[in-house]
């Protein structure tokens, strides 16, 4: 597709080729343009041509066709996310949806931005540069906000973890947000690692950044105040990701094939760093009065989205871009994804201070154009005009689909699929084994395979990362206030109901928040689904979203803002709809927090929590029979208020020495990770359908441990939370047994081997060892 | 006594440094690198990080610097210096150190909590420690396999140059489980494990690093 | 303008896990034949006037590479 714009646009290097001027697509109304190519229907391309009342130059071409496409201008799926809009103002919402991150006031003057993005198409195309590239947009998003960027987390999925695609997929993958978030020098404080069928083909990686600020230190992204200078700066525009945003989100592959696969971005962490620092000095010494992170769709975003929320008028000169490839058209360098890149709005005075920052950080800066009055956009190719546009008709008044939906056929059958007909275990051996069976499943297996190649202690403030179910980080040394994130997602719920599905997932992020003793107070979410043009995918898009909206409702908590990722299919199979929802908590002291494992023997072990028989979707259905059907378990999120603040208040007053939520594996997968946390066993005793308490994925438990367990039943009981004795903490050490009476003796030795071989079986033993002295003969200096 | 912390472009523990600095009761003081005043610091700290982004070898352009010229000018004079992580690479590259910093056996980044003993409890950064005692810090890097040709590592493990080894696993692949060395004066230290993130209970997994930072108070004060 | 090549490799006594990587792929894809790969690095360099050997091998041994661990091998126009 660029090659169509080549052929028509000129650059330097091209002189046998003619510049498409405002004043060429004037006189030559009748050229035919590529926009098809482009991913504009045409009638779309008749209201561009209606909006600017000729045919649009190549280069306006370039930008309309990136900015309206499906990424850019969320055309199909904003009817719905107004609902997000709709919920009751929260006090604690600073800014909200439609700037780069939500805002929130976590207390002591302290603010909090905090964003999921997608990364998927291009991680499936190149892992290493795809995930890195997506750690490095969502950092650039919070930056821009004017916040200190303070931890990341990674939400992954792949197809099935033995395909031999995932074998190429996932290290890279990995390898790729461990490579950039690491050289960025931000802890990654946790995420997920699922596997599904689903999502051969369609891997999904979601990257979630925080960061923080003063109250007063808020960045908005417009151009105000004529004469004001725009700033471009960071790295050099290349012809990375040409035309990526446009293509990759609005076709899937089997249509695009591999011959028009645009070209991969590549990420340079060191100048992120760089630009990190840069900007941070300059929000410091006030330098700035608008600014935006250059990401999909590149400057063609960045001006049109800063001109539009400003007062709309804006001039660039493009052909003062430093460029890395001289032979870049105009309309290549508009649409250029170059990473690293950000757009600043300057007064005249404050620009000799700005660049004096970006010099002493070696940061490339160059004056572009600055703020007009009007409401235009213009750009100018050596003085000729290329582009002279309406910037909210390029950034916030594209099209707007109310596709048609469609509740997906075979979702009655699904649904009458009920779990309960499957052969349950019945003898102990058969208990034994299903436990074991879901523990070491690639999805309730251990994951240092991954966390190990991440960097969690940097920056000194990380109080919990994974495993612990939430991620806390102190933003405070003086007063110990923090903040807790937890991400959380599940397509086989949202498969067999999209609306309870995510709201499951909200409680399950809610829940993981709640057990480390914060209280939650925002959610965020990353909706990854199939093709919007499928009615039946646009229903369970639609009904997620309301889902979503209700239980936040319901919870008091705001929707800071999110991201949308659609086409997520192969041919004609979508994933399963895939809302990964985070949860962002506060804690007034981080010292109260609480973890997840077991570390002392003599503890009193008790399940907060009501259990029913409640097995659609569950994980034992799904790795002991391969089983997706029924319904999920059921909602209910004044329980989960209740939890909530029952933990919240056990964790303040100190009353429980750990804690960890029920979901995915039920009973059965949250004591075997408490067990094997601190490789202390417990002997238990479970009333009633031995099966039914381990495997069940009733919502709104949670395991602790205390040894005060009359004040954390009274507690509890206070707020209506019912409590049941599951026994004592153990022993350590080598003979150290998880025993549960009538089911199962399993020695944390055993539970240990099957449940963390699982990923270095099928990705690779990292060998340890090359180099190094054997045992017992090393000398002594 | 004022401790520096020199801050490169790159780099990422340097505020984890002056916190522990901090926390073992000396004043940090922080460092740029394109200056060339170290400010009558009593003591140097490299931080960890990706100076350069490592582009060329990890630790290799930060070398080049004209602040780390001023630090090896005054470490052959007995000031005392902690090369961590990064710190580490830019000595060995500076020449301060011998050996150098490879890419992990295994090819992995790799975090953990590792247990390490002290071998050397009479350099500057170490005499608050016992001869052989266990303490467990974090490990994290890509390229922290410590090599030399098997004629130096003699020449080094002959003149009791290794400070740390790496106790119950080698997480890198580094030759004689070196996790880090001191030079011949006892005054230079560098090594891969990072001892800034284990001297808080809430967010290392021990305090067992504390005793670097409090060593060099007195190294400092005796010298 | 005159190009000058240097490529930096490990000296022989050093081993090279990312150089095993590679003869550990070739193995399983079935190339039995290559008994060692080492790894290294290529630098292109393009200088005005006349390359002086001696300030460019100076160059590859003080900054290119490491000499504790690397060698280096210097390509000049006139080699």
């Amino acid at each position: 597709m660029t090659q169509g714009l080549s052929d028509l646009d000129t650059g330097p290097g091209r002189l046998q080729n003619r510049l498409d001027t405002v004043e060429l697509a004037a006189s030559t109304p009748d050229d035919e343009q590529p926009y098809a190519e482009l991913g504009l229907k045409s009638d779309e391309y008749a209201r561009i041509r209606d909006i600017l009342g000729r045919r649009p130059t190549t280069a306006e071409l370039a930008m309309y066709s990136v900015m309206w496409s499906e990424h850019c201008s969320y055309k199909s799926s904003k009817v719905h996310l107004r609902r997000f809009g709709d919920l009751p103002r929260s006090a604690a919402l600073l800014v909200g949806i439609g700037e780069n991150a939500g805002v929130v006031d976590v207390g002591d003057g302290y603010a909090v931005t905090f964003k999921v993005e997608s990364h998927n198409h291009p991680s499936y195309v190149e892992p290493y540069q795809g995930a890195a590239t997506g750690v490095g947009g969502i950092v650039r998003d919070i930056l821009t906000m004017g916040a200190r960027p303070v931890a990341v987390m990674d939400s992954l999925r792949f197809g099935r973890a033995d395909a031999p695609d995932t074998a190429r997929v996932l290290p890279g993958v990995v390898a790729g947000v461990g490579g950039y978030g690491n050289c960025l020098g931000l802890p990654n404080i946790g995420g997920e690692l699922l596997f599904d069928a689903c999502y051969a083909g369609n891997p999904l990686v979601n990257a979630l950044c925080v960061g923080v600020m003063k109250h007063e230190d808020v960045r908005l992204a417009k151009a105000e105040g004529v004469g004001n200078r725009v700033i471009l700066f960071g790295a050099r525009t290349g012809g990375d990701g040409i035309g990526g945003v446009s293509v990759l989100a609005s076709e899937t592959f089997e249509a695009e094939g591999p011959a028009k696969r645009p070209s991969v971005q590549v990420g340079d962490p060191f100048t992120e760093k760089l630009l990190i620092e840069a900007c941070l000095e300059i929000f410091a010494a006030d330098l700035v009065t608008g600014i935006q992170d250059l990401g999909g769709a590149g400057l063609s975003c960045a001006t049109s989205e800063l001109a539009s929320a400003g007062t709309g008028g804006m001039h660039i000169d493009l052909d003062t871009v430093p460029l890395r490839d001289s032979t870049l058209t105009p309309a290549e360098i508009l649409m250029s994804e170059s990473q690293e890149r950000m757009c600043a709005i300057v007064e005249p005075d404050k620009v000799d201070a700005f660049l004096a920052v970006c010099r002493r950080w070696d940061v490339l800066a160059t004056v572009i154009g600055e703020v007009t009055d009007g409401d235009r956009l213009t750009v100018d190719w050596h003085g000729e005009r290329i582009v002279d546009v309406p910037p909210r008709t390029v950034a916030h008044e594209g099209p707007v689909y109310d596709r048609p939906m469609r509740r997906p056929a075979d979702l009655d059958d699904l649904q009458a699929d009920d779990p309960a007909a499957l052969p349950r275990p019945t003898t102990p051996e058969e208990l034994a084994a299903h436990w074991l069976a879901v523990l070491s499943s690639p999805d309730g297996a251990d994951k240092t395979w991954v966390t190990e190649q991440y960097d969690r202690y940097v920056r000194g403030n990380t109080v919990a990362a994974g495993p612990d179910d939430a991620g806390v980080v102190r933003i405070d040394e003086e007063t110990s206030r923090g903040i807790a994130l937890s991400l959380d997602g599940n397509g086989r719920y949202a498969r067999l109901d999209p609306y309870t599905g995510t709201q499951l997932n909200l409680a399950e992020a809610y829940r993981n928040v709640a057990v480390s003793g914060a209280r939650p107070l925002a959610v965020t979410n990353c909706l990854n689904f199939g093709s919007p043009e499928e009615p039946e995918v646009m229903w369970q898009f639609a009904e997620a979203v309301r889902g979503l909206a209700d239980a936040c409702r319901d919870l008091g908590l705001p929707v800071t803002g999110g991201n949308v990722s659609l086409y997520n299919q192969t041919g004609d199979v979508a994933i399963n709809p895939t809302p990964v929802i985070g949860v962002l908590g506060v804690h007034e002291d981080v010292r109260t927090r609480v973890s997840t494992g077991w570390r002392t023997a003599g503890e009193t072990v008790l399940l907060l929590g009501v259990t029913r028989p409640e097995f659609g979707g569950s994980a034992w259905a799904s790795v002991v029979h391969g089983h997706l059907g029924g319904r999920p378990p059921a909602v209910d999120l004044e329980a989960e208020r209740s939890l909530g603040q029952v933990l919240a208040a056990l964790g303040r007053e100190g009353l429980v020495t750990s804690a960890h939520d029920l979901a995915d594996g039920g009973l059965a997968q949250a004591l075997a990770e408490s067990a094997l946390r601190h490789g202390v066993g417990a002997r238990l005793r479970l009333d009633g359908d031995p099966f039914t308490a381990l495997f069940s994925e009733s919502t709104a438990r949670a395991v602790v441990t205390t040894t005060d367990p009359e004040a954390v039943r009274a507690t509890a009981e206070w707020a209506g939370v019912l409590v049941t004795e599951l026994g004592t903490t153990g022993g350590g050490g080598p003979d150290a047994v998880l025993a549960v009476e009538g089911v199962a003796e399993l020695p944390l030795a055993g539970l240990r081997a099957a449940w963390g071989a699982t990923l270095p079986a099928l990705f690779g033993t990292p060998e340890a060892t090359v180099g190094s002295v054997p045992a017992g003969t090393v000398p002594t200096s | 006594m004022r401790i520096g912390v020199i801050t490169f472009p790159g780099s990422l523990d340097d505020v984890d440094a002056v916190r522990a600095v901090r926390l073992a009761g000396a004043e940090p003081v922080a460092l740029w690198h394109a200056s060339h005043d170290l400010e009558d610091v009593d003591a140097v700290v490299l931080p960890g990080g990706f100076s350069y982004g490592d582009y060329l070898r990890a630790g290799a352009i930060a070398a080049r610097a004209p602040l780390v010229q001023d630090v090896v000018d005054r470490a052959r004079s007995g000031m005392p210096v902690l090369g961590i992580c990064n710190g580490f690479q830019v000595l060995c590259e500076a020449g301060l150190l011998p050996g150098a910093l490879t890419r992990n056996g295994h090819l992995h980044f790799r975090n953990r909590d590792q247990a390490l003993r002290i071998q050397r409890a009479d350099t500057a950064w170490t005499q608050d420690y016992e001869a052989g005692q266990r303490i467990v810090v974090p490990v994290k890097n890509g390229e922290g396999r410590y090599v030399a040709a098997p004629a130096d590592l003699d020449r080094i493990e002959g003149e009791g140059r290794v400070a740390v080894r790496y106790l119950e696993g080698n997480p890198n692949g580094s030759m004689r489980d070196i996790a880090g060395v001191t030079s011949e004066n006892g005054r230079v230290v560098g090594l891969m494990p990072h001892p800034e993130h284990a001297v808080e209970d809430l967010t290392g997994p021990s305090t067992d690093g504390l005793g670097f930072f409090t060593s060099v108070l007195k190294a400092v004060v005796s010298a | 303008m005159p190009r000058v090549v240097v490529d930096v490799v490990l000296k022989p006594e050093i081993s090279d896990p990312q150089g095993q990587a590679v003869l550990g792929a070739l193995g399983r894809l079935g190339h039995d034949g290559v008994r060692s790969v080492r790894q290294g690095k290529h630098f292109v360099l393009e200088v005005d006037g006349t390359p002086d050997r001696a300030e460019l091998q100076q160059i590859a041994e003080t900054l290119l590479a490491n000499p504790v661990i690397e060698d280096v091998e210097l390509r000049l126009p006139t080699d």
